[in-house]
């Protein structure tokens, strides 16, 4: 059993401090991503627990031991790098047994391993080759075989993908979840992409400057963002986010004086004259017709489209609502011209109400 | 009408007069004058052709052996030091935080020194009635007689070759930290997850990253050390009693103190080879240990 837990963790660049006490409980074979903008502290966390940072202050236990002060060998982890890292001067299979000939395994046992890794990550033909002479994407199977060649207790992947053009970025991440699925190890995944931490995770970490945001499943981050922030950065396109003022008929203001009921997650706790952000997904804003069939509350809204952007099963539609600008999703698309004016179909029903001062979601249910 | 020379010939005819001026025609001269007993105060002996004799002379004469060996002794002795220290004064600096920089200019010092300063200098050190080494030994109660550091044979070999490393490590020091300065980041933290001690790093990722600069290195010294030439002339000029004789003041003594060119030329045709067979063992390395890193081309 293979648990990751993370208390109070700190890290501090001399009077800088780059992580601000991180808690975080990782359960055994539970593929967890660390995400966030860039200098959010997400490899920072992730080095410390490879150790190759030191951690300023917390404890960090894999398993039932505290690793503080324990060095990298130690830990019985696995790291794939940004780089790939490889050994440039060692073959494939060099590479993927360096490890276990450091431990002094037997030769053999060595050559079963690293012909299993092999196996898994299909590099049988590219084993006598020197990384130089590999594509980017063998270059990262290479560097995940070696990570999988030890059975570590927990692999760790610092931004694996970045490196890479997008159609092998999608291909390699239907690997890395099909290895997960595969040797079901406990896997801590860094990325800045949120499309990757939606898809790979069983739980997503957002981090913002050196703090956890919010921590949940894709879905719970995506329908329940805990701010704005959470709201922005996760699904894509991001949530639009209107600004308004509660009103005593229950109904929110927006910059325009048109008005729009509060939406019933937040009913009950909105209190008259606050300021508040409306927020609501371009999947909510669709043309009638163009949408899912929504239930519970809708507002019908005239709005001048100014920019569509066909994507082949939907559109994304561009224009501008209370001086804000807004995407809208039409499915079953037809061709739009810029400057056509549309009716809209809100589904106040799945919007969202932040509190305009501390970004913090309103929610009642 | 006179027919003219072709463009191209035109064009690189300045090239060709200079390249024959400096080279070619000195090259062939010297080459001439070794099969002619040419001994500078007879000029008139330049015509005389005596094919290979000098040859035959040197490859038998048991003076020119005993230099040559002694110079790739010394050439090895001081290749093989000089890259030990380097190494360890390049890893060493290569992990100093504050004043680095400096740190790197204090250690090419001694490559700005002529080599025949560097000659004085330690032709004084080790001088055997008034060097600092021997007072230092006397004055401390280590030793009591005069060491002939610079008399005795093998003290005076000891003597120049430590002349010459002091001379020349840094040469090692900085090629070599150049190597570490380029060298990826990665691969390291990899190593240290992958369960490698520093040692361990260093021994299969580090080096084998750092050995092109080290053949590099290797490349340029061994020409400059297969030379040596002042040092050597100045601390012990060859003697006592050619005890310090190394291939370069061997042939200059010919040359120009025995007056014999012809012979002296015919000893450095000989000794090209030595310099020759260096530079083509370490450019193999050299290719080799790219070839391993991925870059060769």
């Amino acid at each position: 059993m293979t648990e990751v837990t993370l208390t109070n963790v700190i890290k501090r660049y001399g009077a800088q401090q780059a992580v601000h006490g991180i808690n975080l409980e990782i359960l055994d074979g539970e593929f967890v991503v660390l995400v966030g903008p860039s200098g959010c502290g997400k490899s920072t966390t992730l080095r410390m627990i490879a150790g190759l940072e030191e951690i300023s202050d917390g404890q960090i236990t894999i398993g039932n031991r505290v690793v503080n002060d324990l060095p990298p060998r130690e830990r019985n982890i696995s790291m794939v790098f940004q780089n790939y890292a490889l050994y440039p001067h060692m073959s494939v299979a060099e590479n993927l047994g360096f490890s276990l000939k450091i431990a002094k395994r037997p030769l053999a046992e060595i050559g079963a391993a690293v012909a299993e890794a092999a196996a898994i990550l299909g590099l049988e033909d590219l084993m006598d080759r020197k990384p130089g002479a590999l594509s980017g994407g063998q270059r990262q199977r290479v560097a995940m075989g070696r990570a999988i060649v030890r059975h570590p207790d927990v692999f760790l992947f610092d931004e694996p993908l970045s490196n890479l053009d997008a159609k092998l970025r999608t291909q390699m991440r239907v690997e890395i979840k099909k290895l997960h699925q595969k040797v079901g190890n406990t896997i801590i995944y860094v990325t800045h992409d949120q499309v990757e931490a939606m898809t790979l995770a069983d739980r997503i970490v957002l981090m913002r400057d050196g703090h956890i945001v919010q921590v949940g499943t894709p879905l719970e981050l995506f329908n329940q963002p805990e701010d704005t922030f959470v709201a922005t950065f996760i699904g894509s396109p991001p949530m639009n986010l209107l600004d308004g003022v509660v009103t005593d008929a229950g109904t929110v203001r927006l910059a325009d004086d048109q008005e729009l009921t509060v939406p019933v997650s937040a009913r009950s706790d909105v209190r008259r004259g606050q300021q508040v952000k409306l927020g609501f997904r371009a999947d909510n804003l669709s043309p009638v017709g163009h949408g899912v069939a929504e239930e519970g509350e809708t507002a019908e809204l005239n709005l001048i489209v100014e920019l569509s952007e066909p994507l082949g099963t939907e559109t994304l539609l561009f224009a501008t609502l209370a001086g804000t600008e807004v995407q809208g999703k039409m499915l079953n698309p037809r061709p739009v011209k810029p400057g056509e004016t549309m009716t809209f179909r809100l589904a106040l029903g799945k919007a969202h109400v932040f509190d305009a001062q501390s970004t913090k979601v309103v929610r009642s249910i | 009408m006179r027919r003219r020379l072709p463009e191209w010939f035109l064009l690189l005819l300045p090239a060709i007069i200079v390249i024959a001026a400096v080279i070619l025609i000195p090259l062939l001269f010297s080459l001439y004058s070794s099969f002619t007993p040419y001994k500078l105060t007879r000029p008139s002996s330049l015509w005389n052709w005596i094919g290979v004799r000098n040859y035959e002379r040197i490859l038998t004469d048991a003076k020119f052996w005993a230099a040559f060996g002694r110079t790739v002794l010394f050439l090895t002795i001081a290749l093989n030091l000089e890259l030990l220290l380097g190494l360890g004064i390049a890893l060493m600096v290569n992990k100093v935080t504050w004043g680095q920089r400096t740190l790197r200019t204090v250690l090419m010092f001694p490559m700005m020194f002529s080599p025949i300063l560097v000659g004085f200098q330690f032709k004084f050190i080790f001088n055997d009635n008034v060097g600092l080494v021997n007072n230092i030994l006397q004055s401390t109660g280590i030793s009591n007689a005069a060491l002939p550091w610079l008399v005795d044979g093998k003290l005076a070999l000891f003597s120049i070759l430590f002349a010459e490393i002091w001379m020349s490590t840094s040469v090692f020091a900085i090629l070599i930290l150049a190597g570490l300065f380029a060298m990826p980041r990665d691969p390291l933290e990899a190593a240290k997850v992958d369960g490698c001690t520093s040692w361990q790093s260093f021994r299969h990722i580090t080096l084998p990253f750092l050995m092109p600069f080290v053949f590099i290195a290797m490349t340029i010294r061994s020409l400059d050390v297969a030379r040596a030439y002042d040092i050597v002339q100045i601390m012990t000029g060859g003697g006592p009693a050619r005890r310090t004789e190394l291939l370069w003041t061997l042939m200059s003594r010919t040359g120009y103190v025995d007056a014999r060119m012809g012979l002296a030329n015919a000893m450095g045709y000989v000794s090209i080879l030595l310099s020759i067979a260096f530079t083509i063992y370490f450019f193999r390395k050299l290719s080799a240990a790219r070839a391993g890193l991925g870059m060769e081309g």
